[in-house]
């Protein structure tokens, strides 16, 4: 597909001006990287690094049922205090993850859920599916605002140059800003294991936000340095470490899946699988020997098949690491083989995330 | 010794040096700013036999895996040790300490059939 075709965010110029080098994303025109992938990871461990994430969904959930439809379609309790922010999976019947979200209390009767790009009208339309039974106002917001991850152990230095206050909001809340004088939403979120915040605005507002960052000295980053931060931080791409076939617990998200609770979709099949117990495995893998895994390469143990790869790269922090659907029968730190370009590398099963961070 | 200028290269990105028999190999500027950051090269074994325009090495990035073609056809006579522990030296230095490996040539014609520097320039434009 031609460039000339794909979406724009508000901050693709911006981008293509710090010297992005743009790449089709879903459909979305995005920075894979500015001068380097490895520059760029440092930065974001070591100092603070932005992100484009304005293609990322916000739905807006309102009404007396709001938070009675997040519950039924979300299998994490979601927190109605305002101002709390809870990560989900939003799953089928079967149990199968449809996308992974944060559903923001506004208010009890208002709630901001920001989802994945690409799945923004499956979202939708499974929201829509389900709604009739609840008195509930579903909106795709998405266009409408643009979106910067700020991230990195210098992350909150930066944020406090722009909003009032940032330093003393916890983890995984949300709070209404005006920025530029438009409204926004900040939120302690974030995608890489690090600390930082997600910055939401107008398309205009944002762009004044991210020259104001650059300004200030944050380095700007692109999706190849996101993968790799968030796969050391073993957070879960949804689309590709699961595809719609897994459920929470196979994608090793059980956390996520609160049995406990009153009906959800999914939960019948949730609770019969949890009690049948799991073949595979969502599994992380580091490299002993040289090589960088990639998705679909495939894990063998003793000669026999025991799993393939979903994500795996380069980490300039453990060299080799990838996770992949493994069998559950995998000990920690057992040894397996990794097939690399039909060569096998030795390498060990490891408990995720890769990275230990101080969030 | 190799420079840029008196290399030749293939459509797909590798440039050649020939002295002798032997052709020293690497990857143009281009292409090492294409791949980004080398992190790992799985270079040809010392005695492989090639043959120009098949698979031979692969370069990792952070992001992704290159094949690498052999230009020529022949044998790998060496391999640049190097890369081993710094393959960064591809995207430092292309053209020079960033050499991949060398091939004693089995088939003059087919070096002589790849591109000067700036044919080679014209067809990335």
């Amino acid at each position: 597909m031609s460039q000339e075709n794909l979406k724009k965010t508000p901050l693709c110029a911006a981008c293509e001006a710090a010297g992005g080098k743009m790449v089709d994303f879903h459909g979305w025109l995005l920075p894979v990287q500015f001068e380097s992938i490895i520059a760029e990871h440092k930065a974001v461990r070591e100092g603070a690094g932005m992100f484009d994430v304005s293609h990322m969904g916000q739905v807006f959930v309102e009404g007396p049922d709001a938070w009675k439809f997040l519950q039924y379609v979300n299998t994490n309790n979601i927190k109605n205090t305002p101002g709390t922010g809870t990560y989900s999976h939003i799953t089928d019947e079967q149990g199968h993850i449809i996308d992974d979200a944060i559903s923001f209390c506004l208010t009890p009767e208002k709630f901001l859920v920001v989802v994945n790009a690409a799945c923004i009208d499956t979202d939708m339309a499974w929201f829509n599916k389900h709604a009739a039974a609840f008195n509930v106002k579903i909106t795709d917001d998405s266009a409408r605002w643009g979106m910067i991850a700020l991230q990195g152990p210098q992350a909150l230095d930066h944020a406090a140059k722009l909003i009032d206050g940032v330093k003393d909001m916890a983890r995984f809340t949300i709070k209404e800003i005006t920025l530029y004088g438009a409204h926004g939403y900040v939120t302690r979120t974030g995608y890489t294991g690090e600390d930082g915040v997600e910055i939401m605005a107008s398309p205009e507002a944002i762009v004044n936000v991210w020259d104001a960052l650059l300004a200030s000295g944050v380095k700007p980053c692109g999706l190849g340095a996101r993968d790799v931060l968030r796969l050391e931080a073993g957070y879960l791409l949804n689309g590709t470490d699961a595809d719609g076939r897994q459920t929470p617990y196979e994608a090793g998200c059980g956390w996520v899946v609160k049995l406990a609770k009153e009906d959800f979709i999914g939960k019948a099949a949730l609770e019969a699988q949890k009690a049948a117990g799991l073949k595979r495995r969502l599994t992380g893998f580091v490299l002993t020997g040289a090589g960088v895994p990639r998705s679909g390469c495939k894990v063998f143990k003793n000669g026999a098949e025991a799993g393939v790869l979903t994500s795996g790269t380069y980490s300039p922090l453990f060299k080799g690491i990838a996770v992949g659907y493994a069998d559950t029968d995998l000990q920690e730190g057992e040894e397996v083989e990794i097939e690399v370009h039909g060569r096998r590398i030795p390498a060990k099963k490891v408990k995720t995330p890769f990275y230990k961070n101080r969030v | 010794m190799h420079s840029a200028e008196n290399s030749k290269y293939a459509k797909t990105h590798e440039w050649a040096h020939m002295e002798g028999d032997t052709a020293t190999v690497g990857i143009s500027d281009h292409a090492q700013q294409e791949i980004g950051d080398i992190v790992f090269i799985d270079l040809p074994k010392v005695g492989q036999q090639v043959t120009a325009g098949q698979n031979c090495c692969v370069i990792e990035s952070v992001k992704s895996a290159s094949e690498i073609y052999a230009p020529v056809s022949g044998e790998v006579v060496e391999v640049n040790e190097a890369l081993k522990t710094e393959p960064g030296l591809v995207n430092q230095e292309p053209h020079g300490k960033g050499w991949l490996f060398k091939i004693k040539s089995t088939a003059p014609a087919e070096y002589e059939s790849l591109m000067d520097l700036s044919a080679y320039k014209e067809s990335i434009k």
